[in-house]
């Protein structure tokens, strides 16, 4: 799987050249799919709460990739571009993660990512954007999701209008755009047994070309609805020492103001570990993150959140659903990615 | 029930006899255990070689078949792609998985190469295995020209990983390049695996599949949404259940693994009969010594027994020998040959012998009982006799016991009769073998009476030596009749076997003459997907100097039933005329047809099989359609067991807008050298040499010499046969003539040269093997008529011509006369070898 793997590493330490000098994002037509660019993703985490009560977590991502091959082949089946996907539900009730994975060529009309607006699918998994509206349904192997995702904030443009820095390499970027305090409502089915959901998430969007330098092993990744309407994103790459290479991220507050946050506005502090009775990684499972003035800790919904996509994207990880605290008061709600924890991601 | 004591007393009976035999006569227990020992090894071998093709047949048809529940199967040429978007979208199915799978020409080689090209992502549901093998070679599998080999597909290609080798597509070389080979266990047989995308491509199939593999939602019916599928599928696409997938791999080879084992069982039947008849002679010869013993007061039942027990012991010896000895021959022909029994269906690599306890158990039991009901019969006999009548001598009330097998032997022959005119039980002659058995049964229980017949009736010669020949064997009669039943039992399956083979293989020459009356032949590899000869190539082929007349065929493959091998359809002849004339028709030929009916032309199995007759309306599914058309005729097909149909180019142009062609007759032009014109017709192509060009007369000669070496093993059984005969007569002569060392002391003490004893001996043999010989003759024929018109049709749905191996028969008939005669004497010079006066003293 190391091809697949580089594709993972491809997402995670994206930058490219032709973004680095930028152009303004224009929408609807960048809610669509980029197909020249070699990788993208649109990516939805966030908060659900069952008529129960319940809390869940979840989780729809849709990869776009496109490898490099002889386009020249007329076949139907000639896979000028992949569509990847993955799904999982955070359910403290299983102790760990409902999760299931996709990963099909585009084509025939069974699997694609079109421009000019969002709309990726797959078999019977799909995610489409229409009058500000998302739809996401998936039918996995034991789970399923029928929900509706309005947008209740604009776009918020991460990184230089848009054009988000990735690593001390000029190169190292990517266009990246959120839209975070998404309003969910729908339906969830558990080996059968349907709920009705309403919650809140976080939509993430970028695409890339290039592949980063080799001294990256894995990076975390935060995406904060807070309760007061703001909205935090932050991240860092880690060098093959567990030394940060680079960090960055965003602030947006209720009003709208917008806070971009530099490498030294951003810094991760592991806590607890946890270790996987799976696969033995330890995963640094509680944080304390620095973004700008803020000082959030954060605590998992439930520790196994641990992601097996070897089949598709062929990388373990792990992401969950976190409470977001400040000075020991619950202030929001979101999701944590932490990569390359166990071998390091590769590069070829 | 025994009392142990009892027990003791029968075992103590048993071995002071077994003893007394061995040490009396080593060579001939021995030979008997031997005897055992090769039915049971024959038996164990081919089942133990079939057992374990057709297990690797079966894994491997599973490994190509994954975890789908139904499979739909298109002919070799596929359907249109967007069958597999419909049935990919359609929520019945879990997985779905399009499948190219084509047999790809190699240049230069007579094998193809089976290619799958797959989405690996949709037959990773199917095949997690596959994925996992393929891993990370995986994006690599992308780029066109790029395949994966299964690890025997490397051997037998010699191609390691990075390796590039040679396809022909229609007549055009293409390049592949391996990426990789597959671990060992992964795939057993030789294959390729691409991506479907590269497959397309490569081979010239854009838009085209010929497999989907299907998963069902859970909880749905198989069998149901097999059924609803089915109904929705284009003509010629067929929704098969895997496990058909499996077995229809297995039902190929069926009849001819059925009839190898039947082989085997004779060679099993040959020594338990040499068991009988040398417990017959032991017993027969040691008649006072057993006498002797009852009226010592051993009672019936512990001679019995011991008698009994002494055929057992031969038996178990002989059945652990054969069972060992089968594991022998079977991991020897696994290796050497590959698991090919012969006709190269079952060629399997990487088959093992899995060790199959309880199988080889059965065949040991087999083996046992064989032996002991052959020692039964006569130790029943010898417990019966009363004491004194045997201690006095003589085969007294032999008339009687004759005359009542006589009558059970009449009834088997009827039986026999009756048999052979019932059909197949579930496609196998099962009949046809049980009227062999009762035939050759009911022949054998006749000779007691025939025997007393004739020698009741054999005139007096005034020759003395001659006449006491006849007086001795009128006195034995039960010895002679034994004798004669060892040689008609073994000669006369030796003659049914040799006048079947040389019948098939008169057919098969005249079917291949009538088939090539060309001069020249040639094909692209047989049984391949991939290369043809466009309408251009084909011109280029005729423009070729030195032909005078080049016409084209095309062959293809038609699945109509899922649980069969496909049937070949074959396009040849110009016009339904022509075509008419070249086949090698049966019976009236072609019928008078209504005018716009279209002729096909059928082989035998399709009548058989698929219930087709002459004048039958038949639909038969090209490129997607229905086409309808008449049954004009019968063909005989020797190359085609699973059938054949055959209508003229023009039909299959108008049916499928195919003109290309995979076959040829090539006449030449007086003074034309095929070499020359072979050599110009390879230069028209790139890689020409992927071309199979021979003149008829080469291609006569090969197809003979397949023929001879798929018969290798009948040839070897009959040599067998025969040895078995041969031991028979010769223990059945020495052990006499030891037994008439009395006769001979006296014979000599009333002046009888020793010389005429030994004429008298060789007269005895003579008139016993030619009587047998004349009688196996008989029977054998009888017996080859059953092969011939119902084992042979009933398993292989084609029929031939009787046609009787005149020399061969004769030759074998003398043979086994002077081998005879030969045994006599070297037995009666043995038994002479002491003097007289002692051996006349021995019977007072």
């Amino acid at each position: 799987m190391r091809s697949l793997r580089t594709t993972w590493t491809a997402w995670v330490f994206l930058a490219m050249a032709n973004v680095a000098t930028g152009r303004p994002l224009v929408f609807p037509a960048d809610y669509g799919s980029h197909p020249e660019f070699r990788t993208e993703w649109w990516y939805v985490t966030g908060w659900l709460t069952t008529d129960s009560g319940a809390p869940l977590g979840f989780q729809i991502t849709f990869f776009r990739s496109k490898p490099d091959i002889d386009a020249s082949n007329p076949s139907a089946f000639t896979p000028r571009q992949l569509v990847i996907a993955h799904c999982a539900i955070s359910d403290p009730k299983r102790g760990r993660l409902w999760q299931d994975q996709r990963i099909r060529r585009a084509g025939l009309g069974l699997a694609d990512a079109a421009s000019g607006d969002t709309d990726v699918w797959l078999d019977h998994w799909s995610l489409k954007r229409h009058d500000g509206v998302y739809t996401a349904k998936i039918a996995a192997e034991d789970f399923s999701f029928d929900l509706t995702l309005s947008e209740s904030q604009s776009v918020l443009l991460n990184g230089d209008a848009g054009v988000s820095r990735k690593g001390p390499d000029k190169e190292s970027t990517s266009y990246y755009y959120s839209l975070p305090h998404l309003h969910v409502s729908g339906e969830i089915t558990r080996q059968g047994s349907a709920d009705r959901v309403t919650g809140e998430a976080w939509f993430d969007h970028e695409w890339s070309s290039q592949y980063l330098d080799a001294e990256a092993a894995g990076w975390d990744w935060i995406g904060i609805n807070l309760d007061d309407g703001s909205a935090l994103m932050a991240f860092r790459i880690r060098g093959v020492q567990g030394e940060q290479r680079w960090s960055g991220g965003s602030l947006r507050d209720a009003a709208g103001n917008l806070q971009i946050l530099q490498p030294s506005q951003v810094e991760f502090r592991a806590g607890r570990r946890w270790v996987s009775p799976r696969t033995g990684i330890r995963y640094p499972v509680q944080w304390s993150v620095r973004a700008g003035a803020r000082q959030i800790d954060l605590l998992p919904l439930i520790d196994d959140q641990e992601n097996d996509t070897r089949l598709s994207t062929g990388a373990i990880y792990w992401e969950g659903a976190v409470r977001a605290y400040e000075q020991e008061h619950l202030v929001g709600r979101g999701y944590l990615e932490l990569t390359g924890y166990g071998e390091r991601l590769r590069i070829r | 029930m025994n009392t142990p004591r009892d027990a003791r007393g029968a075992f103590a009976i048993w071995r002071v006899l077994l003893l007394a035999q061995f040490r009396e006569s080593p060579a001939r227990l021995t030979v008997t255990v031997l005897a055992i020992a090769l039915g049971v090894a024959l038996g164990a071998a081919v089942y133990l070689v079939n057992g374990a093709a057709l297990n690797e047949f079966g894994s491997a048809t599973k490994r190509l078949v994954g975890e789908a529940d139904v499979i739909v199967r298109g002919p070799r040429e596929g359907f249109s792609e967007r069958l597999f978007t419909q049935l990919a979208e359609d929520t019945t199915f879990g997985a779905a998985s399009p499948v190219l799978e084509l047999e790809v020409a190699l240049p230069g080689q007579r094998d193809t190469l089976k290619v799958l090209g797959v989405d690996m992502f949709r037959a990773a549901a199917l095949q997690p295995a596959l994925v996992g093998e393929i891993g990370e070679g995986l994006y690599a599998l992308f780029q066109p020209d790029s395949i994966y080999l299964s690890s025997s597909a490397a051997r037998e290609l010699k191609l390691r990983r990075g390796d590039t080798f040679a396809v022909i597509v229609g007549s055009t070389p293409k390049t592949l390049h391996v990426l990789g080979i597959l671990s060992e266990g992964s795939y057993s047989q030789a294959l390729g695996l691409m991506d479907i995308a590269s497959a397309q491509w490569t081979f010239n199939q854009i838009g085209r599949l010929n497999r989907i593999d299907l998963r069902l939602q859970p909880g749905r019916d198989i069998d149901v949404a097999r059924r609803d599928l089915q109904q929705r599928l284009p003509a010629g696409v067929l929704a098969v259940a895997p496990q058909v997938e499996r077995d229809r791999a297995v039902s190929v080879t069926r009849a001819y693994r059925i009839n190898l084992n039947m082989l085997a069982l004779v060679a099993l039947l040959a020594g338990a009969f040499l068991v009988f008849s040398t417990q017959s002679l032991a017993v027969l010869r040691r008649r006072r010594s057993l006498a002797l013993l009852r009226a010592l007061g051993v009672t019936r039942g512990q001679l019995q027994r011991a008698l009994v027990g002494e055929g057992a012991v031969l038996g178990v010896l002989g059945s652990f020998l054969g069972v060992l000895l089968g594991l022998g021959f079977a991991v020897a022909v696994l290796q050497l040959l590959t698991g090919d029994l012969g006709n190269g269906q079952l060629r399997v690599v990487g088959a093992s012998i899995r060790a199959a306890p309880l199988p080889l158990l059965a065949f040991f039991v087999m083996g046992t009982v064989a032996a002991g009901v052959g020692a039964w019969l006569p130790a029943r006999a010898a417990a019966r006799r009363p004491p004194a009548r045997s201690l006095k001598g003589g085969d007294g009330d032999y008339t009687a016991v004759a005359r009542y097998s006589a009558s059970i032997g009449v009834a088997l022959l009827g039986l026999g009769a009756l048999l052979s005119q019932l059909p197949a039980l579930r496609g196998l002659p099962v009949f046809g073998y049980a009227a062999i058995a009762s035939l050759l049964f009911g022949a054998v229980l006749l000779v007691p009476t025939l025997t007393v017949k004739a020698l009741s009736v054999a005139p007096r010669t005034r020759r003395i030596v001659l006449d006491t020949a006849v007086a001795q064997l009128r006195e034995n009669v039960a010895l002679s009749a034994l004798s004669l039943a060892s040689i008609i039992v073994s000669f006369s399956l030796m003659v049914a076997m040799a006048i079947m083979v040389y019948s098939f293989r008169v057919s098969f020459d005249q079917w291949l003459v009538k088939l090539l009356p060309a001069d020249m032949q040639l094909r692209e590899p047989l049984g391949n997907d991939t290369a043809y000869w466009s309408a251009a190539d084909q011109s280029r082929l005729a423009a070729v100097k030195g032909i005078s007349r080049i016409d084209f065929r095309r062959t293809r493959q038609l699945l109509l039933d899922p649980a069969r091998a496909p049937v070949t359809l074959i396009a040849r002849g110009a016009t339904a005329t022509q075509t008419a004339n070249e086949l090698p028709l049966i019976g009236a030929g072609t019928q008078l047809l209504p005018t716009n009916a279209e002729p096909v032309w059928i082989s035998e199995s399709l009548q058989d099989l698929y219930g087709y007759k002459l004048g039958d309306k038949i639909r038969l599914p090209l490129d997607g359609r229905l086409h309808t058309y008449t049954v004009a005729g019968m063909w005989r097909d020797y190359a085609r067991t699973s059938g054949s149909l055959v209508m003229s180019r023009s039909a299959y142009r108008d049916a499928t807008g195919d003109d290309s062609a995979n076959e040829g007759s090539i006449w030449l032009n007086v003074g034309a050298d095929a070499g020359v014109v072979e050599a110009a017709m390879r230069a028209r192509f790139p890689r020409g040499d992927s071309i199979e060009i021979l003149t008829s007369t080469a291609l006569r000669d090969r197809s003979l010499r397949i023929f001879d070496h798929a018969f290798a093993i009948t040839y070897a059984l009959e040599a067998i046969a025969v040895i078995i005969g041969l031991m028979g007569v010769s223990f059945a002569a020495s052990s006499t003539a030891l037994a008439r060392r009395a006769e001979f002391g006296m014979l000599r003490h009333i002046g009888m040269l020793r010389r005429q004893i030994i004429e008298m001996l060789a007269g005895e043999g003579i008139i016993t093997s030619a009587f047998g010989v004349a009688y196996g003759l008989i029977l054998g024929t009888a017996l080859s008529l059953v092969l011939v018109y119902v084992v042979n049709r009933q398993s292989f749905n084609w029929s031939i011509d009787l046609a009787v191996p005149a020399w061969q028969l004769m030759v074998l008939s003398v043979t086994l006369i002077v081998a005879a005669a030969v045994t006599a004497i070297w037995s009666g010079r043995a038994a002479m070898s002491q003097d007289a006066v002692r051996a006349v003293r021995e019977d007072c």
